[in-house]
């Protein structure tokens, strides 16, 4: 697959402290690239990197294949953590300044505006200063403002924050248009369950190190561990009880279902294979539940971070 | 359109269309005049007010001379002869300014203590010194012809030196002149100053601004922070300059209007120092401006105006750059006392040599040195300009300015970089030298 974005080796050091230690990542062109990690684990060094707000002191990033050079910022996006706006400045002619200053033109910057602004149904508010708007009403500028000059690249650092769940879903479906349109998206987050909605390839740093990246249904394929969720309505329910412990490693579950069901966490080990758990647990009673376990991202970081501790 | 000239564009116009900003442009013109108006109007009020004072005079050698004496704003009232308290109390009843007791003496030196003004409060130090003026005048006259001198001959045979003033190459000055330069080196250098210093903070709050708003990051994933500061110092600056046109515009309209609706005679304020020192140089006013318009005509005039250009400029910028560093390195307004004082220190310093040292001895050898500091030399040079300087010194100083500039500059924009990413803590100096190497 094609990367658009190659970071190769960086390094950078903030006097003593070492913000990030010869860290490389691909970013497949044309995906959803989660960058995953804990506070302070320098995410946001390296967001900064590819942005070339600051040099790294080893390393070379690559966009398109090309040594990235200062006139490719009008081909990123960049939504940061910190966000803001001027507070006194109408939002109109802000977001005009700030196309502008990414190499649009007055014209093409005026009409990309006016797209965007009728997209998200906030054409009434060109004239109004940020300070009388609210934050989820200035965040929605940011995005616009973010994605306006059509980059190759879109960078955003915990979109979701300081949305409102409708709000969220909006700028979500908007990333995801704007992912199939062919743009290629770093998004970084502490939001798991957006991740595992919308990221293609993750990547975990923790202290400054990448300790894991790839493909995320990879990823998980490599976690997963064999493990089922069943339940079922037993024909006698001692028997199976008994029975179910001494074949298989158990431990109980708490499932919400309708039904009054024996609950049960397998895990196949020494070679039992799928289908012959089902036959085993159709003979003791009706099956009415059963589903591989599939790790979460939020279980893979955890896993991950706490092993490297 | 480049980055450059847009982020001037929009700081110029945020700094222009700011409320504040424009309150300012208009109502400090109208303030400056309005209290020049009313400093006017209440020393007309105090010009009116006349002194009665009555003078009682036992000896009776005076009272000839003061019954005829024509004092502007002081009567003088002879009295009869009566006790001194019976005259206090008189005078105190008639309500008037005071009372001149001259006792009766044999010695005319005995006059030199024994004369009293009684009065309600302590008198105004002008009333006292015409009082002490005339005594003066009679008693010596007194003693001259008590030693049998003719004070009027003697008044003739007095001669008036005022030596002419030339330089080696043969241009005349004079000492009107001198305060003529003073005036022109004061004004240009006192300009830069007040410019440096209101301009230069209304850059460090922008600077402020942005990081607290917390655009910057977005900002600078799109511009170079050096551009951006740059962008910065140059739109304010024209803002500035904006505002200083509309003030000596709005100042020189306004100057001419209210004295004529409020129908003051500006030419009446004149302080007392004045009137001693138009006195005592012993010229009257036509001859004073005529040197003065000679002494404006020998003005290196082309010299000053390109050099207050260019000194102007170098100072400007190389104050401003620190400025914006420090608005950089901290988080808000209150935070930036501590590193206030050392951009301070050399501006107040280079006021003070030029306002004591180049007043003593414009070419001496600390107005000299100070002209090549390039923390002090816009100020100090500025003010030696008027009296002369050779162009190589002139253009000696102006290199070494802007070579600091360039050297201000590259650290304004290492520490603005690193500083406008930088939040929560107040930086210390030793981090700010930490962040040069980042």
């Amino acid at each position: 697959m094609k990367k658009l974005l190659v970071v190769d080796s960086v390094s950078k050091s903030f006097g003593e402290y070492k913000a990030l230690n010869n860290l490389s990542i691909e970013v497949p062109a044309g995906s959803i690239f989660g960058l995953l990690g804990p506070n302070g684990a320098g995410k946001t060094t390296l967001i900064r990197i590819i942005n070339q707000i600051t040099m790294p002191d080893t390393g070379q990033v690559f966009l398109d294949g090309k040594p990235l050079k200062t006139s490719d910022i009008k081909h990123i996006g960049y939504l940061p953590e910190e966000r803001g706006l001027y507070k006194s400045m109408k939002v109109g002619e802000q977001a005009r300044y700030l196309a502008q200053l990414k190499g649009l033109s007055k014209k093409q910057a005026k009409e990309q505006l006016k797209y965007w602004f009728e997209r998200l149904e906030i054409g009434g508010w060109w004239n109004k200063k940020i300070q009388d708007l609210s934050k989820g009403m200035a965040q929605k500028i940011q995005f616009v403002v973010t994605v306006l000059h059509k980059p190759k690249l879109l960078i955003f650092d915990e979109p979701f924050s300081g949305f409102d769940p409708i709000n969220a879903n909006l700028i979500k479906d908007e990333i995801l248009s704007l992912r199939d349109q062919g743009a290629t998206v770093i998004f970084s987050t502490h939001r798991m369950e957006s991740v595992e909605e919308m990221c293609d390839h993750i990547a975990l740093i923790n202290k400054s190190n990448k300790i894991l990246d790839g493909n995320l249904v990879d990823i998980k394929r490599q976690y997963k561990s064999n493990t089922y969720e069943v339940a079922l309505i037993p024909n006698d329910e001692n028997t199976v009880k008994k029975i179910i412990k001494e074949k298989f490693d158990v431990t109980t579950a708490n499932l919400k279902t309708i039904n009054n069901e024996l609950q049960y966490i397998i895990k196949l080990t020494n070679g039992t294979t799928t289908n012959e758990l089902i036959k085993f647990l159709t003979s003791l009673g009706t099956l009415t539940h059963f589903v591989e376990v599939v790790p979460s991202v939020s279980d893979i970081f955890i896993q991950t971070i706490q092993k490297k501790l | 359109m480049n980055h450059l000239s847009l982020i001037i564009k929009r700081e110029y116009l945020t700094k222009v269309r700011n409320k504040s900003f424009i309150i300012m442009t208009f109502l400090s013109p109208l303030l400056m005049v309005g209290i020049f108006s009313l400093v006017a109007y209440l020393s007309q009020l105090n010009n009116d007010k006349t002194y009665q004072i009555s003078v009682l005079d036992k000896s009776g050698l005076f009272i000839s001379d003061f019954s005829s004496k024509k004092e502007e704003k002081i009567i003088f009232s002879p009295m009869e002869d009566i006790s001194v308290e019976e005259a206090k109390k008189l005078v105190q009843e008639q309500k008037k300014y005071g009372l001149l007791y001259i006792p009766k003496t044999t010695n005319i030196d005995d006059f030199s203590n024994s004369i009293i003004f009684y009065s309600e409060e302590s008198p105004s130090l002008v009333v006292m010194e015409k009082i002490e003026k005339s005594l003066e005048e009679k008693v010596n006259n007194l003693k001259l012809k008590e030693a049998g001198l003719d004070a009027k001959k003697i008044e003739d045979l007095k001669i008036d030196v005022s030596p002419k003033l030339e330089t080696f190459t043969g241009e005349e000055t004079s000492k009107i002149g001198a305060g003529l330069k003073l005036i022109f080196g004061g004004a240009a250098g006192y300009l830069l100053f007040m410019f440096i210093i209101i301009y230069g903070n209304m850059i460090m709050r922008s600077v402020i601004e942005e990081k607290t708003s917390r655009i910057i990051e977005v900002i600078i994933s799109s511009v170079k922070p050096i551009k951006l500061m740059l962008g910065k110092i140059i739109g304010t600056s024209l803002a500035g300059i904006t505002q200083f046109f509309a003030w000596i515009i709005l100042l020189g309209v306004l100057s001419m209007v209210v004295p004529a609706i409020l129908g003051i005679d500006t030419s009446s304020i004149q302080s007392p120092q004045q009137e001693m020192m138009t006195q005592a140089s012993g010229q009257d006013m036509q001859e004073i401006v005529r040197t003065a318009m000679v002494e404006l005509h020998n003005l290196p005039v082309a010299n000053l105006v390109i050099m207050f250009f260019f000194f102007f400029i170098g100072g400007y910028l190389l104050y401003s750059s620190l400025y914006a560093a420090i608005g950089a390195a901290v988080d808000s307004e209150t935070d930036t006392q501590q590193f206030m004082l050392p951009i301070l220190l050399p501006l107040i310093l280079g006021i003070y040599v030029g306002f004591f040292t180049v007043i003593e001895d414009p070419h001496g050898t600390v107005a000299q040195v100070f002209s090549f500091i390039p923390f002090t030399s816009p100020v100090v040079m500025l003010m030696r300009i008027p009296f002369g300087v050779p162009i190589w010194q002139q253009i000696v100083s102006l290199l070494i300015l802007f070579a600091t500039f360039m050297a201000t500059v590259w650290f304004a924009a290492k520490i603005y970089r690193v500083g406008i990413l930088m939040y929560g803590k107040k930086p210390t100096y030793k981090e700010l030298i930490k962040w040069l190497k980042y």
